[in-house]
This record gives structure tokens, sequence and C-alpha cells, in this order.
């Protein structure tokens, strides 16, 4: 069947069976191998993806179900050869080791920051406990996110200015 | 040589990125961008997929195998079968511990989740469909599932293909003095002990293993792309099990999502997916999923433990004795060096001066999956690290001392080192009062304990965790330690192209640990060019040099102390060609943070880019060309990193749930080449540690089913359970290594747990709660607190 | 990991939903979030001939109040009940709960009637609607039925819902009293069913004395369980402490737990206990220090 979305800002329409999962499209369909598979149970999150600005588990969701929808993976984060303020927040405070959880780790940092632009280190606990990281203890992840946190507001504040 | 401030020097060393500065990770910008390329990520034209069915029983007699429902599938390539492969000899491949494993089963499968047969397809989802059509006649029989009941006299024999085998032990060792440590029982004023079962873990990388093996029919070429820590290794053994020959073989070790032990063996999907490109002629993807990975792949520990300590009338130990009866699965497949059937275990005497120790150890097949690895450790050490600090901390309460006491009492003295231990390691460096002591501080030791007592009146369950770990690691050297007969040796070959920049390529193979940058750091100390200018190559057999691989902490050791050397024989090289420049003797040249002078005419001065382009360009008569060279680096010991935990805990009556307040970790792991990266390793291990003492465990029912077969059921911590974690450090050097390293990267999941469960105990031993066995959940806590008449 | 294959539909109108599930029956699954319809279908436990996708369905989702009920879309998701922020003091009890279903990518996607249809009995929400009195608004072609938490979930994901049925809606009364309630969850991690929970939600009369009280417990049987007798125990009480730890026994009576890898069922028992107690303190501090 054909699903039409749109994913990192380009439109895709794709023939796929229905039982494909949205991360198997993403990596075999649209070789965009930055998604990664960790566990087949919805634990891990290293498929994480966001749908229309959400975080969510790319393997726990079905092709169809993208349909009019608009999806964000890793590669999209950086813009015209710009990182994203998370990006840089996970480079400086060696937020990263295998890199394998990463990406999910730093969408659903970003989704947290949009919605909750100075959040205090429990609720970015909280916020990313649907990820497991299976190298940093999760010590650099949090400050990788405030950093980017600070980030944010800096460059929001000379906005203003 | 103009005299440098100390300012002067530490900013010269932080703009070229030297020996203890955070440099942020040159290998990050291709993790961040989606770039990082693992296993799961290469696509090559043709390649098919592979999907292996397992056996749903712990113990059968295979009595046939239809796999034409599968073939019927469009898409469906072949069914490999344990009959097909024998008619290759590929039925069975040897172990890392001289044992052999089924490839694919062909008399028995002999534990859940073995592998039978091999579906590939033209894509994972016709492989998927295809395999549960796959119809295998089992009979099934009697499962064993503890070591106890294997050995037991009469036991059903696992492994009776094997010739000359007729019940289910396989090894027996033993290490230290009987007799001396018999003698200091003998006159013992006090005799404490301690039984206690390390239960089976898993490493669980968050990648799963797997391979795609490309073998060309025509040239005979075989490129396999693998999840490897030990590429060159895995090399020889793939020439030596498929027969093929070992200059034609190339195995690339890409991006690893973590390894932490699990992709150190040799795997039968990788023999498979191997003999199916060779058969077929196309390339062949194996990736495990997660359940294959947990049920079938290397587990670490499952180690029962029991064993006691002699003690003077001065509350000094004399006398160390331990049994151990390890559960190795139906092969024994332990990674581990072959003369030490126990690993290095026999350094159960940890951090305290123990002159008679003796430990013997026995090894029993049972109808669970092969591994033995170790999950971040070196060869058993957390084992033995987890018990003597378990054992000290039943002393200290038998004695009715204070845990930090009974260990300054009894640790090895500073000037003690290096240090003979009763059991055959000398200890290179230490000092252990200094870490307890730092650790101590950190904490406010004295205060929690006066609130602990506070809360004790009060009936609530507040403890205090200490452990004092000693590791051995670094898996050198190479005339008593091996892998399959390999010498544990490691490489480094450092090549300065003309422009002064620079290639290192190792032996070793990063899973995460931040290789790129911390050996190019070595490279900027030695040589004084900058890490920026240095680009590290790993995991590609055909263009790094011979190494064993990355276990056991010893990139840093071995790897680092190899990079170090060929560092220093390129600067001593690069004195030739600056004598030549200066037109000087070479006696006279002097070298410091990549620059060259006349002694004397300290600001004239050459530079290690100008000698690198001068050794393409402008060299000394009879002077080989070029600035390259090869270290082979067999370490004179083993290096012993060390430490002190300390843990609070809170307990609720109610539920028996621990909450860990506090960990303080303070690790001597001797000179941290990046300190960010050393400390991102302990928290790492930190949270492994965390994670055994209280939520991993893979464990079976009677009948042999595993649980813990996937992430629902083998819990790894989130960021809301891992707790908190503040460092400290002090710093020994290793005497023996070139930069005085010690590694780091597993010291924390080898000495926390013990820091773990001590908290937990010392919440409990006032109403006589002496152990509880990993992982400490809340309903075992429960039931002990119970098991005292305790409720909420 | 993958599914079996299936035949896949995405109705953008209820009714052609339900005569699809008139004509397919047993051989359809609705598919809402499918967190938990597509973990099941990877492991291949559920292998449907087709999946009707709701997600296209206008009017499924949202929270509002009236006529004396809290009316919840079936098909919204844990994350809107997690922010419906002005259920505090009406429903704390939901509010509790709902960050406490899986995690919180999870929570993203599945929504709360998809949850309660798939009665797992350690699923959260079932122990919620029974302590709230819920109600479950179910439509077939042509017919409409509403059936009361209490008795809808009879075993292992099995229901009062008929094949040819789907969830629309949940309704909840709310009443003049002043009301407190909690969600307590034991669970090994995050993301994790949970070992044990009980859900409390107590109203009290101007007296002070307990008007109504509901408490359901999650995880201790085949199904969640309303603890009528603990229940029955507390109406009309002054909500003392012996009167609450009399009800909280009477409420681990109640459960029916089995022993596994995450305890005894004394353990489960107990901690059932325990949690009917500390949730009932909490519901009636919360109810004691709300307005009427």
């Amino acid at each position: 069947m054909k699903v039409t979305f749109e994913i990192n800002g380009t439109a895709k329409s794709v023939d796929v069976e229905p039982r494909t999962l949205v991360v198997d499209l993403i990596r075999t369909k649209l070789g965009m191998t930055g998604t990664h598979i960790g566990c087949d149970t919805s634990n891990c999150g290293a498929c994480t993806v966001l749908l229309d600005g959400r975080p969510v588990k790319s393997c726990t969701l079905l092709a169809p179900m993208l349909e009019g929808k608009k999806v964000t993976t890793v590669e999209g984060l950086a813009k015209g050869g710009k990182l994203d303020s998370i990006q840089v927040g996970f480079h400086e405070e060696h937020g990263l080791q295998c890199g394998f959880c990463t990406p999910g780790m730093m969408l659903v940092g970003k989704a947290l920051i949009e919605a909750n632009p100075h959040p205090t280190e429990d609720e970015i606990r909280w916020g990313i406990s649907g990820n497991i990281c299976r190298c940093t203890g999760y010590m650099n992840i949090v400050k990788a996110i405030q950093h980017a946190a600070a980030a944010n507001a800096t460059e929001n504040t000379a906005g203003v200015a | 040589m103009a005299v440098e401030t100390a300012e002067a020097t530490e900013a010269a060393r932080q703009a070229m990125g030297g020996i203890g500065v955070s440099l942020a990770r040159k290998e990050d910008a291709r993790f961040i961008h989606g770039q990082g390329h693992y296993v799961d990520d290469v696509v090559l034209p043709g390649m098919l997929h592979m999907v292996i069915v397992r056996s749903p029983h712990a113990h059968a007699r295979i009595k046939g195998i239809d796999s034409t429902a599968a073939m019927a599938i469009p898409g469906v390539v072949a069914v490999v079968t344990g009959e097909l492969l024998a008619q290759h000899k590929l039925a069975w491949m040897p172990t890392l511990s001289g044992d052999t494993q089924a490839v694919l089963a062909t008399d028995k499968v002999r534990f859940q989740g073995q592998e039978v047969a091999c579906v590939i397809a033209e894509t994972k989802y016709i492989a998927e469909d295809a395999a549960a059509l796959v119809s295998v006649d089992y009979e099934p029989l009697q499962a064993i599932t503890s070591p106890q009941q294997a050995i037991a006299p009469g036991a059903i024999v696992i492994r009776d293909e094997k010739e000359g085998q007729t019940d289910n032990k396989i090894y027996h060792w033993e290490a230290g003095d009987k007799d001396a440590t018999d003698a200091a029982f003998a006159r013992a004023a006090k005799v404490v002990s301690l039984e206690t079962f390390y239960p089976r873990c898993h490493p669980a990388p968050l990648e799963t293993c797997g391979c795609v093996a490309d073998l060309d029919p025509v040239t005979g070429n075989a490129t396999i792309y693998m999840t490897s820590q030990a590429p060159h290794a895995h090399r020889t053994l793939f020439a030596i099990v498929a027969g093929l020959p070992e200059e034609k073989i190339r195995i690339i070790s890409p991006d690893l999502g973590g390894g932490f032990g699990n992709k150190v063996p040799i795997y039968p999907g990788y023999v498979v997916a191997t003999a199916a490109s060779l058969l077929i002629g196309r390339p062949v993807k194996w990736i495990e999923d997660r359940t294959d990975n947990l049920i079938s792949t290397g587990f670490a520990r499952d180690y029962y433990m029991d064993g006691s300590v002699a003690i003077d009338e001065n509350g000094k130990f004399i006398g160390l004795r331990v049994n151990l009866l390890s559960d190795n699965g139906a092969f024994f497949a332990d990674a581990q060096p072959s003369k030490f059937k126990a690993g290095l275990f026999h350094i159960v005497t940890g951090s305290y001066d123990i002159p008679a120790a003796h430990i013997v150890a026995n090894g029993a097949y049972t109808n669970k999956a092969p591994g033995g690895v170790a999950y971040r450790c070196s060869f058993r050490v957390t084992e033995a690290s987890y018990f003597i600090e378990r054992l000290v901390e039943s002393a200290a309460v038998e004695l009715g001392q204070d845990p930090v006491t009974i260990r300054l009492n009894n640790f090895i003295q500073p000037e003690a080192f290096p240090y003979q231990s009763a059991s055959g390691f000398e200890y290179d460096s230490g000092d252990y009062p200094r870490a307890m002591q730092v650790a101590l501080d950190m904490l406010g030791y004295d205060e929690l304990r006066k609130e602990q007592a506070e809360k004790r009146a009060k009936g609530e369950l507040m403890g205090i965790g200490v452990a004092s770990f000693t590791e051995v690691v670094g898996a050198g050297k190479g005339k008593d330690y091996d892998i399959a007969g390999l010498r544990m040796f490691d490489s480094a070959e450092l090549r300065v192209h003309p422009t002064g920049k620079a290639i290192l390529k190792l032996g070793v193979k990063s899973q995460g640990q931040g290789h790129e940058t911390t050996f190019a750091q070595i490279v900027a100390e030695e040589l004084g060019i900058p890490a920026s200018d240095v680009e590290v190559r790993e995991g590609d057999t055909d263009n790094t040099p011979f190494g064993l691989g990355t276990y056991a902490s010893r990139s840093t050791p071995v790897g680092g102390a190899a990079t170090a050397m060929v560092s220093r024989k390129l600067r001593d090289k690069g004195k030739l060609i600056a004598a030549h420049l200066f037109e000087a003797d070479v006696a006279d040249i002097e070298f410091a943070r990549g620059k060259y002078n006349v002694k004397g005419s300290p600001d004239n001065v050459k530079t290690i880019q100008d000698i690198a382009f001068a050794a393409y360009t402008n060299l000394p008569d009879g002077l080989e060309a070029g600035l390259e060279g090869v270290t082979y680096y067999d370490p004179p010991n083993m290096t012993y990193p060390f430490g002190t935990y300390l843990v609070v805990v809170d307990i609720d009556k109610g539920t028996g749930q621990v909450k860990v307040r506090r960990v303080v970790a303070v690790d001597d792991c001797g000179v941290r080449i990046n300190p960010m990266i050393v400390e991102g390793q302990i928290h790492g291990g930190l949270t492994e540690g965390f994670a055994i003492a209280f939520m991993e465990l893979i464990t079976f029912d009677d009948e042999g089913n595993c649980i813990g077969s996937n992430f629902m059921d083998y819990l790894i911590p989130t960021a809301w359970e891992t707790p908190r974690f503040e460092l400290g450090q002090t710093v020994t050097p290793s005497p023996h290594h070139p930069i005085g390293a010690k590694g780091i990267g597993e010291s924390a999941t080898v000495g926390s747990p013990a820091a773990f469960v001590n908290a937990v105990i010392d919440a409990l031993s006032h109403l006589g709660i002496t152990n509880i066995d990993m992982p400490l959940t809340s309903d075992k806590v429960w039931a002990a607190l119970r098991s005292k008449g305790v409720t909420e | 990991m993958f599914p079996a294959a299936f035949d896949y539909i995405a109705p953008g109108a209820l009714d052609e939903v339900l005569s699809l599930l008139g004509q397919h029956g047993d051989d359809a699954k609705v598919l809402a979030g499918g967190q938990s319809l597509i973990p099941l279908l990877k492991l291949r436990f559920a292998a449907p001939v087709i999946v009707i996708d709701i997600g296209r369905v206008d009017g499924l989702e949202g929270i509002s109040r009236e006529n004396g009920h809290v009316r919840i879309g079936a098909r919204t998701r844990h994350r809107d009940v997690e922010s419906a922020t002005d259920l505090r003091g009406t429903l704390d009890v939901l509010l509790d709960a709902a960050p406490l279903i899986s995690d919180p990518l999870i929570r993203n996607m599945g929504t709360v009637g998809g949850s309660i249809c798939h009665a797992d009995p350690a699923g959260d929400w079932g122990a919620v609607m029974l302590a709230v009195g819920a109600e479950f608004v179910v439509k077939s072609a042509g017919e409409e039925r509403v059936l009361p938490a209490a008795g809808f979930f009879q075993g292992p994901f099995t229901t009062g819902l008929q094949s040819n049925e789907v969830m629309t809606e949940i309704r909840i009364p709310v009443g003049s009293g002043k009301s407190g309630g909690t969600y307590l969850k034991l669970e090994r991690k995050v993301g994790d069913f949970a070992s044990v929970a009980a859900a409390v939600h107590i109203v009290l009369g101007g007296d002070g004395r307990v008007a109504s009280a509901g408490i359901g417990l999650c995880a201790v049987g085949a199904h969640s369980i309303k603890a009528t007798a603990a229940e029955a125990a507390l109406v009309g009480q002054e909500p003392t402490d012996d009167v609450i730890a009399a009800a909280a026994r009477l409420a681990g009576d109640a459960a029916e737990p089995k022993a596994d890898i995450r305890g005894s069922a004394e353990y489960k028992r107990d901690v059932a206990r325990v949690f009917v107690q500390r949730g009932l303190h909490t519901a009636i501090d919360r109810a004691q220090g709300a307005a009427a």
C-alpha cells in the first residue's frame, strides 16, 4: 500500500506492506540508518523519532500510521550545516559513548526542552526514562540536555535583545 | 632548553590535547549526526538475510527437521541445518576455553534457545515467516538447571557426545597454598564464613551481535563485517574453524554499540552466515534480535561461592579459603586465558594483606546457554571482588567492628608495594588507606553513621555500604596469558605523513570507550603532534596491526603502552633527522613537546612537523625514508587499579524497596589520560554495577525455560532508577606502564556491586540479616524483613 | 522481530469501522495507539487477518465535563490525561496514575480506551476505572451499550466487549462531595508493568465521614480487581487510622496474586494492603483539604 508523509521536511510517498515497522521503513526503505533497533519490545528507545514533534518508538508503529504525519529523525537535527543545540550539548558534555542510543536520546532531549525550556534534573531524568543508555550512566546525558537548554535560553534572550 | 613555567607547560599541553586534558571526543561528530556506522547499517548488493531457528527445549533429542514448508515460501533461498554443516565439518566449533560447541544442533539440543537451523531469504520479513514454519521433531529430556544438580551422582549426562565424558563435570582447578592456609585456620582466633551466589547476568549491549558475511566465490576473498571486540583474534579463529586461508579473510568491526564482553566470543550465527555466503555466493546478513542476544550469547557470572576468613586475636586476616562452583551452561565457553580455569578469580585476597589463601574451583555443565564472558570485568575479577568485600562485611558484623576500621586494619600498606599476593599476583602499586580517606571525607561518613543511629532508634532502615576493591587488569604478559593460544600482547602502528599529520592504527577495538581521542592524546603527549592531527584507526584486520582486542580493561594498559612506545620510537628516529638538519651530533639533540633543538640553543628548533617533512624529503645518508613504526607491546605485569566506593541506602519496610540515596566512588586508575572519558567510564560502570546489584538477572525455571529473555524482564535501569554519582580520585601511577596508566573501563562494575549489597546488609544486620543474594529485588528484601517479623 | 502479514484499513468514519467489525469479527483487531497491539503482533501472539486503524475517526479524543461526568474519548492518549491538570481535586487518581503508565514515549502514543480494552491484568487503567466507578460506552453497528467498569474485566485480556464492538468513550461520575484519591504502583523500573498497584478514590460527606470509596487493585489477579469489602468497610465511617487499617487488610484479602519472578503471592498481597493503607491516608488528606 502507499503511504505519504513528511520526513525531515521532505515529502515521501512509499509503497510498503502494512506490517512494515516504521523503524524498518526508515532504515531500509529510506536508507537513513541513524535510527537504531535495540530491543524489539518497546523498552529501549534506540528507535525514537519525533512524530508531529513528539518522541515515539518507531519500532512500535506500523508504516501506514505515518499517513499525513511529520517525522523527524536524527538526520533532521542539524540544519544547513549548523548543529542543533542538543547535538552541541551531547558533544560538549560527553553525553555519548558508543553512540547507539544517542539519536533517540537527542530527539527526546530536544522535544523535552521545547516543551519545558528550564527543566530540573528530575524532570530530565523522568523525561528520558523511556530510553535506555548502557554506557553513560545518564549523568552526562542530563548535563547535555541542560547544556542545550541553557544555550537555547541564551539564544532566545539574544534574539529578544 | 628554555625554562618553561608550569603555566606555560600546562597551556602547551592543553593546546596539544596531551595527557590529562579533558578533550571533547573526536569521534562524536559522526554519532551526533546519526552517521555512526554499525554492522546493521551495512547493505551490500544482493545481500540475503538470515534468521536462526532456536530450540524451545532446554534438553531434547532431535529426531528430525522438516524444512519443506519453509522452503516453499517465495523468497526463501536456503534452510541450513546441522546435518548440512556436518558435511562441511562445521557442525561443531572450538570454544575459547578449549571445549567444543555445536554450531547447529545435530544430535541434541542442550539449552533453550540453542541454534537448530538457519533460514536465509531475500528479506528479514520472509526469513522470519519461514523460520516459524521449520518443523523440528524433539524428544524432550530431563533438563539440568543447576550445577549442584549437574554434579550429583546419576545425573543425566549433557555432553554425551564427548569421548570419555561420563558426568557433567568440566574442570577442577586450585590456586594458592592449601597447607599454609590450613595452618592459618588452625591458629585463628575467629573464623567468619560466607556463602553467596553471584547470579547469571548478561552484558546486553544496546546493539546486539551480528554480521554481514561476504564471500567472493571468484577470488575466495571473505569480508566479514562483525560485531567484534577482538577482530584479529576472530580472523585467526575463523581461519582455524572454517578452514579459510587467513590472508583471504578480512574482518571489519565497524562502530560497536557497546560490547561489555558480549562481543568477545565467536557465535554460531557468524559461522553459519559465513558458510551460507560461501555456499550461496551472495552476502548474508545476520542480526540478532534482543531475545536471541539474551538467551544464547555470552552470559556472565553464575558463580556459587563459599569461603571463610581466618582472623587472629588482633583482628588481622591470616588466611582465606574459597570454594567455587560455576554453572558454565551446555558448552564450556568462558572467555579467559587457557591456564586459568576460573579466570583471575584468585585475585580474591583483594586489597588485604592475607598471607595464606587457597582457592578451589569446579565447573559443571547445565542445560543453559554457554558463555561465561566477563561482563565489564577482567575474567572473574568481579566475582572475586564481590566475594571478599562481602566477606569482610560479614567479618565486621561478627566482630562488631565498623566496616571502615576492619578494612584499614587489614589493607596492604602503601610501602608494601610491589606486593606478592598469597595467590600468586604481584600488585604493582597502591595506596588503599588514602583512597578510603578521600571517600570518607566526600561522603561525610561520621555524620551519616549518627543519622543511621537516630533512624534505627525510630525503626527506620538506612545503611552505609563500603567496598575497597582491587582489580587485576591489562591481560598480559603473553607468557602467562593467552586467548585460544594467542599471546596477549597488543600493537600500535604510527605513521607521520610529510605534512606532520599522523595515522595511528591499533590492534584494540573501541566499543564506545573513546579510543579515537584517548590514543591520539598519547601521541600528542609523546610526540608533540596535536591530538587533532592524529587519526586513530581500529577494527579492520587488513589495515591494523595484529592485536588481541579490547576487554579486561586492556586497551590503555596494553594498546596505550604500545602507542607510547611506538611514539617514542618515532621520536628517536626524529632525533637522527634533526641531527642531520642541524648538522649536529645526535647525542646533542634534545626533544620536548614536539620540538627538537641542539643542547645550548633552545631557541633554534625544528618542529616534529619539520622533521616529518624531512623524513620524506631531506634524509641523512643511510637512513630509511619515512616516519613510521610499529610496536608489539608485551606488558611485564598486569596493572592493579583500586578504589573505595561508599553507598547510602534507605529501605521502605512496607514494600522492601531500596532507594539508593548516595554513591561516592573514589577510583585510582593511575594516570588519567582524558579525565572526562575516565569519569564517563566510571559512570557507566557504576550504573551496570547498580543494575547487577538490584535488577539484572537471567534465571530459569525447573524446565530450563529462560526468564529474562527480553528487556521487559531483563531489567536495564533508566535515568529514573539510576542514582547520581559523586566521583573522587587518587593517582598512584603504575610503575611498569610507560605512562603510568592502569585502565579504568571495568573498575566500577567490579567494585560497586559489593558496595550496594553491603549498604543493604548494613541497614538490616542489626535485625540478624547477614546475606541476601543479588539482585536485591524488593520482594527479597521484604521476605528477609518478614522473616524477622518486621512489617509496616 | 516482525508481525505476520495482515490487511490494513484506516476508515475515516466510525460507521465504517463498525461495519468492518461486524463483517470480520474475531479476525479483526482494532488499532488505536498500537502500544499494546503492535508488540503482540511482533511477538506473533496475535495474528489478525485485518487491522482496523481507528486513528482517522473524528470525535474519539478529548477530555470534557458534562452532566456530572468527566468524559474521556476512548482514543485520548495517556499523555493527555497526564496533562489534564484541571482534574486535580476531582479525579486525583487519574492524574497520579497517568504518569506511571509505561514510559513517556509510550504515553505519547498509547490510548486510554485501548489500554482498557486490552485488559492486561497488570494494566493501570483497569484498577483506576474500578476505583472511580467509570462506565464505558461501546458501539457496534446500530447499537450502543454502556457498561460499568465493575464486571467489565473478566479475565486476562478478556472483557465484556463483543468482537463487533468498539469503545468510544469513558464516563466517570463526579459528585459534589469533597474527593481525593491517588495511585500507588510498585514497578521494577520505568516502563515495567505493575508488580502490584492500587487505585484509591474517596468522597467525604459533609459530616467528614466517608460517603463513597473506590478501591481498585492491579496485577494481583486474573484481571483488575474491585476491593468491594474494603470499600464497604469505609462507607459511613469516620476515616480513623483503625478504620483505614482494617479496610486495607480487607483489600489485601481481596487480592488473588500468583507467585512469579516479581515476588511471592504473600508479598504481593501485603504490598496491596500497604498501598491501600497509604493510598487511603493520602486520599483522605486530600479530600479533607479539598473544597467541596
